[in-house]
């Protein structure tokens, strides 16, 4: 890298920072509908009909089973076939959500199943509903036990919006591709695609630290 | 207070508690004894139905569960009968994510719609009655044994319950702290409370129930005042379970 490399890479930052938007775009929306939708699954998993447990099962199964980039191309690529044209930006946004919500349904689950059953058995005693025992005494506390694998999916989510790229996503990946078709400036280019990254999930890695403290803080509090 | 007739369960095929029938009256403290796996811990976790009773029927105060038709279909029932039922865990169960007094407050805000400055009066001052006055901004784990079963008896006073049921109470604790335990459901005794205590302390039994059931294989082989069972129980079996209590006494 010489000075030509620095001055090309720093105007180009405002290129990568508009795909980088993309990127935070794409990780916040997969993330808020893969927890709300994992969330769903979970508690379809947890049903007393078997017919929820199974479809939530299958549903787990295959978006696990299946590769990322298979999918948006499924989604991206397959889908008009019956008739449904979708936005990149939308299909990738269908495609991530999709696919973190069977992480989440996993992680969910895993820290739900793993409170004592005394804890039910406590809050069934004062009389509260299968509902609020959940809201109240179970998810506070599997919160704690999902946050750091939630963490490292979300993080794992930040990354992998790298290939919508594939699916013309103007995101940072593939912004950082074009600067480098027009500039041969390969390697300043990538770098710097790929510090962005390293900050994005940076700030991540930030809240969910802070986020674990908080639902710790019956650890952590002084001993009286 | 409470009226059992009946009650069956079966684990799979194994009868675990076979057709009992126990009529506890308002006041009275009944003290279930009997040896490990006599199902003394099923019938009284059968009581507020956290175990599905096979067959027979539960009524306390004016709630009835009958246990021959489903109990998916009677959980509004259920969900009342605990409400007058209190239960204290063998092993606390308390909320570890709430302090003592959120612990306590649980019950009337959440079930009962209490409202929380109200709640939070109440919660102190039973916090207060089993000498935890100051504690009430504790979590769980920094309490003892001893204290977490005390609030884990001031969350089941908060509901303000017909009935109380004690599963062991003491089981759990370190051999110093059974006592303020023991002391603290002693003075419940005292304010007349209908109590049913399983437990393996016989000389606690002896002192505090009014009523004393033996339990061995699913059934009540024996029951009455304990005085008179403790001091000549009429079965074998009875005789048997208490000889090496009463060797020590």
């Amino acid at each position: 890298m010489n000075q030509d490399s620095l001055r090309i890479a720093l105007e180009s930052l405002p290129f990568l920072l508009q795909g980088a938007w993309f990127t935070i775009v794409l990780s916040l929306g997969g993330m808020f509908f893969g927890l709300l939708l994992g969330f769903a699954l979970a508690l379809m998993r947890l049903s007393q009909l078997a017919i929820l447990r199974g479809v939530s099962r299958v549903y787990v199964s295959f978006f696990r089973g299946t590769p990322l980039l298979v999918q948006l191309f499924l989604i991206y690529y397959g889908l008009p076939s019956i008739g449904l044209e979708l936005s990149p930006l939308t299909a990738a946004l269908i495609g991530f959500s999709l696919n973190m919500a069977a992480y989440a349904c996993e992680i969910l689950r895993a820290a739900i199943g793993s409170i004592d059953r005394g804890q039910w058995e406590a809050a069934a005693s004062i009389g509260m509903t299968r509902a609020q025992t959940l809201r109240r005494t179970i998810l506070p506390q599997a919160a704690r036990t999902a946050l750091p694998p939630l963490g490292n999916s979300f993080i794992s989510l930040v990354k992998d919006t790298a290939l919508a790229a594939t699916i013309q996503v103007p995101e940072l990946f593939r912004q950082a591709q074009l600067v480098t078709a027009r500039t041969f400036e390969i390697f300043a280019m990538y770098l710097s695609a790929a510090l962005i990254y390293w900050v994005l999930a940076s700030l991540l890695a930030y809240v969910q630290n802070r986020l674990e403290r908080r639902v710790n803080r019956h650890d952590l509090e002084p001993k009286q | 207070m409470i009226v059992v007739e009946h009650l069956t369960k079966r684990f799979n095929d194994t009868p675990v508690l076979d057709n009992i029938d126990l009529t506890v009256s308002e006041g009275e403290v009944v003290a279930i004894i009997g040896p490990s796996g006599s199902g003394k811990t099923t019938f009284l976790r059968c009581l507020n139905l956290l175990e599905t009773p096979s067959a027979g029927t539960i009524q306390v105060g004016g709630v009835t569960i009958d246990a021959n038709r489903a109990i998916a279909k009677q959980q509004a029932q259920v969900r009342q009968l605990r409400q007058q039922v209190g239960f204290v865990f063998q092993n606390f169960n308390l909320f570890p994510h709430r302090t003592a007094l959120e612990n306590v407050i649980e019950g009337p805000v959440v079930v009962k719609k209490m409202p929380v400055a109200q709640a939070q009066a109440l919660g102190r001052s039973l916090l207060a009655k089993v000498g935890l006055a100051g504690k009430e901004d504790a979590y769980p784990r920094r309490l003892s044994g001893g204290q977490q079963q005390r609030v884990a008896i001031a969350r089941a006073l908060a509901m303000e319950p017909q009935v109380i049921l004690f599963d062991e109470p003491t089981s759990a604790l370190d051999p110093e702290l059974v006592g303020e335990v023991l002391a603290t459901i002693r003075s419940l005794a005292e304010e007349k409370r209908t109590m049913v205590i399983v437990t393996h302390e016989m000389s606690f039994a002896r002192d505090v129930a009014n009523r004393v059931v033996f339990f061995d294989k699913g059934k009540i082989v024996e029951q009455g005042d304990p005085a008179v069972v403790f001091a000549a129980p009429q079965h074998e079996r009875t005789r048997q379970f208490l000889g090496k209590f009463l060797a020590q006494s």
